[in-house]
């Protein structure tokens, strides 16, 4: 992340605009920046999506694998999640610098979607004990400018919401054996329910009130921030205090309130937006990265 | 390979094109605010990402900073879903490895780094989907992005790779063409002075048609500078009209 110096005065700012409800680029303290969302940006993955908030820029691949299912669960399937912090963010990921980050945002990623009703695992069964789908979602974190977690999650959903796994049969012949079938029709797939699946709402806490969606510069003025998942029905799914300072009892029950509006609103946008792109099936301009 | 045509009777290639013809180049630069310089770049189904910080005091131990000119860091890393079969790790494997260092040799003969003493460039690349020609395509998105940087080289870079299939030599390798195992010439050239910045080879290809293979990158790596001098005409004169000159 590129690292943000602010002085004493420019704090005051930023915690006094915050206080009036007006920030410094404008918002109010419950508003995001403009969400770019676009889905099926690279070709040879099952799902992809990038997500631009504001300057923070994220690229998600989902790619479908077969695999053996788990011996705990043996007639479902898995997803494996991978971030790459890569140093296109900034320097200080190069190598191994980016591993802390992306150790964070995996665990807190794992967690989000332990709940088993996030996502129906049991449909990417093949074959109980023997064969299911591993999904692979790669997060690529290409440009940080505040606010990780939500854009992230935002990529997540929408590269689950455009992922097709093709359709599997199993033959078994008179011996016991059996055999792996793909379907003819490419376009013969399945689709994941994605309904369930959270968004991460990250409130941060500046001076006495709270923002969601915040820039590197309100980062740096907020001492601890609270990380909520929010499923479209405004469930929680997993709740997290980030940062060094301390939150009371009281805040943290009005951050939840906020998160649950904010998250609900969030969900019922972000499902619009796939909606309608879909909707435009192939018609669609691919833009990617040349607009 | 049995069964695929890599070149048909009439001179098409899998993909439709002639054996001198490039697959289509899109090109943007500044994709991104935060870094000095960054480009985007498509070739055919290949894409990479290049960002480019600096030049800028040395990170980390001094001791390697280079008295007399800048030293040039370079990271290659691919997405891991950018190939058929997902990768395990995005970089620090030995082909990423050896990549960052065919990369680090190129931009060490391009950029003037005699310019900036004692300090560091760095130069990221990122390949988001991989289909052939992935060096090249680095090559030439880290091209974009040093000149959206604005530090002073002694000419483009602009790689391309040839093959050589049934006697004709064919530009731009794609995957298909990569995989069937012919020979293969990566070539990066300064296109005003006609100096070459990197050549490698793999395979076997006999003397009499290394002449003929390399006339075929170059002719590619030139037709590569036209696209990339047309990216970077256009992208300043959005810049100036913005700016109301």
């Amino acid at each position: 992340m590129a690292s943000v110096v602010l002085s004493e005065a420019e704090k005051v700012y930023v915690v006094h605009g915050v206080q009036e409800d007006l920030r410094v680029d404008g918002r109010g303290c419950e508003d995001y920046r403009c969400i770019e969302v676009e889905t099926d940006v690279v070709s040879n993955t099952s799902g992809s999506a990038r997500v631009k908030l504001g300057h923070t820029d994220i690229l998600v691949g989902v790619k479908a694998e077969m695999g053996t299912p788990k011996l705990e669960n043996p007639n479902e399937g898995y997803l494996e999640f991978f971030v790459d912090c890569s140093a296109n963010a900034t320097p200080e990921f190069e190598g191994r610098g980016g591993e802390e980050l992306a150790t964070e945002i995996v665990n807190t990623l794992y967690r989000i979607f332990s709940s088993e009703s996030t996502i129906d695992v049991k449909s990417l069964c093949i074959n109980p004990r023997e064969h299911c789908w591993v999904l692979y979602v790669d997060v690529l974190l290409l440009e940080c400018g505040g606010n990780l977690f939500d854009a992230i999650s935002i990529a997540v959903k929408a590269a689950l919401f455009n992922t097709r796994i093709p359709k599997v049969r199993v033959l078994e012949d008179e011996e016991g054996s059996k055999e792996i079938e793909l379907s003819d029709d490419p376009y013969d797939c399945i689709r994941l329910n994605v309904d369930n699946v959270p968004c991460i709402i990250t409130l941060s806490k500046i001076g006495c009130r709270h923002v969601v969606d915040a820039t590197l510069q309100e980062e740096a003025c907020s001492l601890a921030s609270l990380l909520l998942s929010v499923t479209s029905r405004g469930t929680f799914t997993c709740m997290k205090k980030l940062g060094n300072g301390s939150l009371d009892p009281e805040s943290i029950f009005e951050m939840m309130e906020t998160g649950k509006r904010v998250g609900k609103t969030l969900h019922a946008s972000l499902q619009k937006i796939l909606d309608k792109e879909e909707s435009l099936g192939t018609t669609r301009q691919k833009v990617g990265f040349l607009g | 390979m049995a069964g695929l045509e890599l070149l048909s009777d009439e001179g098409y290639r899998v993909d439709g094109r002639r054996a001198g013809e490039l697959r289509k180049v899109r090109a943007r630069m500044g994709v991104f605010a935060q870094a000095d310089g960054s480009a985007y770049l498509e070739q055919g189904n290949t894409k990479a990402l290049a960002v480019v910080y600096g030049p800028h005091e040395m990170r980390g131990s001094r001791s390697k900073a280079l008295h007399d000119r800048a030293l040039v860091n370079c990271q290659y890393s691919m997405a891991t879903f950018s190939t058929g079969e997902r990768k395990r790790r995005p970089h620090g494997d030995r082909k990423s490895s050896e990549m960052t260092l065919h990369l680090k040799q190129t931009f060490e003969a391009a950029i003037l780094t005699q310019l900036y003493p004692r300090s560091q460039i760095d130069i990221y690349v990122q390949i988001l989907q991989a289909d052939g020609g992935n060096y090249c395509a680095c090559v030439n998105a880290a091209t974009l992005a040093t000149i959206d940087a604005g530090i002073p080289m002694r000419d483009y870079v602009c790689a391309c790779s040839a093959g050589f299939i049934e006697d004709t030599p064919l530009a731009d390798l794609n995957y298909v063409e990569e995989a069937a195992g012919g020979p293969q010439v990566a070539l990066a050239l300064l296109p005003k002075s006609d100096q070459i910045a990197l050549l490698e080879m793999n395979s076997r290809l006999h003397e009499d048609h290394l002449e003929q293979v390399m006339e075929a990158a170059s002719k590619a790596c030139k037709d590569v500078y036209a696209v990339l001098d047309q990216v970077v005409r256009d992208h300043v004169h959005e810049v100036t009209t913005l700016l109301g000159e």
